[in-house]
């Protein structure tokens, strides 16, 4: 009699081990965070909560955003950090704009946009490779590396523009991408939550995302186990610099200039959402679901906090407490397990 | 002292020169190992031998001497070549990467594909073969898919022996390998050890532990200051003779030569 029995244990077991392992990711946390957001400001504004806060709004603020911190997750993954996010997305947006400006201007043809897109993308790849091969190679701390290139991406687009906006969008670009919808949902969404489930799944089921926590445990065992860590790690960063370069096309799109003061602060808000999202910033441990949620629960709070007439800058106190929280956490669990 | 067995070497090292800065980690040093034998490396600390490891794995490149597999003059320039030969190494250090599962780590750079043109895994397989492989050396984990971060030390030993003893064909270089475990698990270790080498695959033991040497080696190779200095088969020897070779209190081959 003990043999059915034993079988019946077994899915039960297993179910447990599910929630046991779900109750023990850092994403779960988040996510039950953002709810509990969602709830408490819909008990507090009863009935206002959902019919003022414009999601959609929301989605629209954060599309950039989104984009740039799918990039940021594989950097952080490895250990490593981007401050450069912001300006390569600036960089990106000027030297596509510079491209419109001599290709038509606003009245540019498909093909010189789709020419000007593909160069403001190729150049964001290019800048993050050339970080990348600065960490990987020469060594140099990500977290100099890409301070650097966050003011050289700065720089640069100054000297391009001289300092004031290019706003000869092509309307091509602007009407597309920019201000359209489809099914309803503004395409700048629809693009940000499209690369969020691609990298997503890149990261999680594929052979790129699985060296990407390698590397990011472990990069001697990595190097042992016979995985190329400097080119990855060049891919990871490039990969980024691609995804700031999108973000540069969309934003140009959205907002018909460059842009170019308006970024300082992205790489902050940016990491912000991926470690609120549970990822760690010693590497190895993070998912990009985490991130999405990490991303918009700066923005629940402040929506929130205006509908029920709190000032919204104690959004940033909030903030600031939530990921001191979040890596104090992390850290205390890597010290009890090296200690077993 | 016994002459060395006859027969070509499986692997064989010669004359291997490692220098990091003033410090001469390996000052000709010569290394063999024969087909399905245990062979004990020992040597007192900062001998070299953690050096030698890393060199005939692919890990470090030697500033000069030469490998020899099958008789054969080899180029190591990586781990990937060493594998490639047949070769696999347990570290001191383990080289597993914690915050990735046991299956994820048994395959790490040998990951097997669901979809191979876009390099998606087949996570499915590969933890059905580490469950196979580990169940061949007797490792029960109470979850597979737990990061090897979170099991205890003797059971991440487990894990990174059972990934040597999955691939290696040839040899299996085994760094302190019980240097961090309990009894019973020290047992079941150089259980592996006996059980891979009746297989025919030479076992390479690092080990610090005299009685442990004569336990399970076949023969044992002494290194002192970066260079093999004597070579005993295990029946033939003691333990006092092991360390007046390890100290230098002995005369020594190389020397005498």
């Amino acid at each position: 009699m003990s043999e059915p029995k034993g079988r019946l244990e077994a899915p039960r077991r297993r179910a447990s081990e599910l929630v046991g392992r779900f109750s023990t990711a850092n994403e779960t946390w988040t996510l039950v965070a953002l709810l509990i957001l969602v709830v408490f400001f819909t008990i507090k504004a009863p009935g206002r909560f959902f019919t003022l806060t414009d999601f959609s709004l929301i989605a629209q603020n954060s599309a950039t955003l989104l984009v740039m911190a799918v990039g940021q997750t594989f950097v952080i993954l490895t250990a490593g950090i981007d401050l450069s996010v912001g300006n390569v997305l600036v960089l990106s947006g000027v030297v596509a704009g510079e491209y419109f400006v001599h290709h038509g201007g606003a009245g540019a043809g498909v093909g010189n946009v789709l020419a000007g897109v593909l160069i403001g993308i190729v150049v964001g790849a290019a800048w993050g490779a050339m970080q990348g091969f600065l960490v990987a190679k020469a060594k140099v701390p990500p977290l100099i590396v890409t301070l650097a290139g966050y003011g050289g991406a700065f720089g640069v687009s100054y000297l391009l523009t001289g300092g004031s906006d290019i706003s000869s969008v092509p309307h091509h670009l602007v009407n597309s991408i920019g201000l359209s919808s489809v099914a309803g949902v503004q395409w700048l969404i629809v693009i940000a939550f499209l690369v969020a489930i691609i990298f997503g799944l890149i990261l999680a089921y594929t052979r790129f995302g699985r060296y990407t926590y390698a590397i990011g445990s472990n990069p001697e065992a990595a190097r042992r186990a016979g995985i190329n860590v400097d080119r990855h790690l060049i891919k990871v960063y490039a990969l980024a610099g691609l995804l700031s370069g999108t973000a540069g096309i969309m934003s140009l799109a959205f907002f018909g200039n460059t842009t170019i003061a308006g970024h300082a602060s992205d790489n902050l808000t940016v990491i912000t959402a991926v470690v609120l999202g549970g990822a760690s910033l010693f590497g190895g441990r993070g998912t990009m679901w985490g991130t999405v949620i990490g991303l918009f629960i700066p923005a629940v709070l402040q929506t929130g906090l205006v509908i029920i007439h709190v000032n919204q800058y104690w959004q940033y106190v909030a903030i600031a407490v939530v990921l001191v929280a979040a890596v104090y956490l992390d850290q205390l669990r890597r010290r009890l397990r090296t200690r077993t | 002292m016994s002459p060395p067995p006859s027969g070509t070497a499986l692997l064989e090292a010669r004359g291997l020169v490692k220098r990091y800065g003033n410090v001469q980690a390996l000052d000709t040093a010569s290394f063999t190992a024969f087909p399905g034998e245990v062979v004990a490396l020992i040597g007192d600390n900062g001998a070299g031998k953690s050096t030698l490891v890393k060199v005939l794995s692919g890990v470090i490149r030697p500033d000069g001497g030469e490998i020899l597999v099958n008789g054969e003059p080899v180029h190591m320039s990586s781990p990937v070549d060493a594998r490639k030969y047949g070769i696999e190494t347990v570290y001191q250090d383990l080289a597993l990467a914690p915050d990735l599962d046991a299956a994820a780590n048994l395959h790490l750079g040998r990951e097997l594909y669901l979809i191979p043109a876009l390099k998606v895994l087949n996570r499915t397989e590969m933890r059905r073969r580490a469950v196979t492989a580990f169940a061949a050396l007797g490792i029960q984990l109470p979850d597979v898919s737990a990061p090897v971060g979170t099991l205890s030390g003797g059971q991440r030993q487990s894990i990174a022996v059972a990934r040597a003893v999955a691939y290696a064909s040839k040899v299996i270089f085994m760094d302190e390998p019980t240097a961090a475990l309990g009894v019973v698990q020290r047992e079941r270790v150089l259980d592996t050890i006996r059980r891979v080498r009746d297989q025919g695959v030479s076992v390479v033991l690092i080990s610090h532990n005299m009685p442990e040497v004569l336990a399970v080696s076949d023969r044992v190779e002494v290194l002192r200051l970066g260079r093999r200095v004597a070579r005993y088969r295990t029946p033939e020897t003691t333990i006092e003779e092991l360390v007046g070779a390890m100290t230098g209190a002995l005369t020594t081959e190389d020397d005498a030569s």
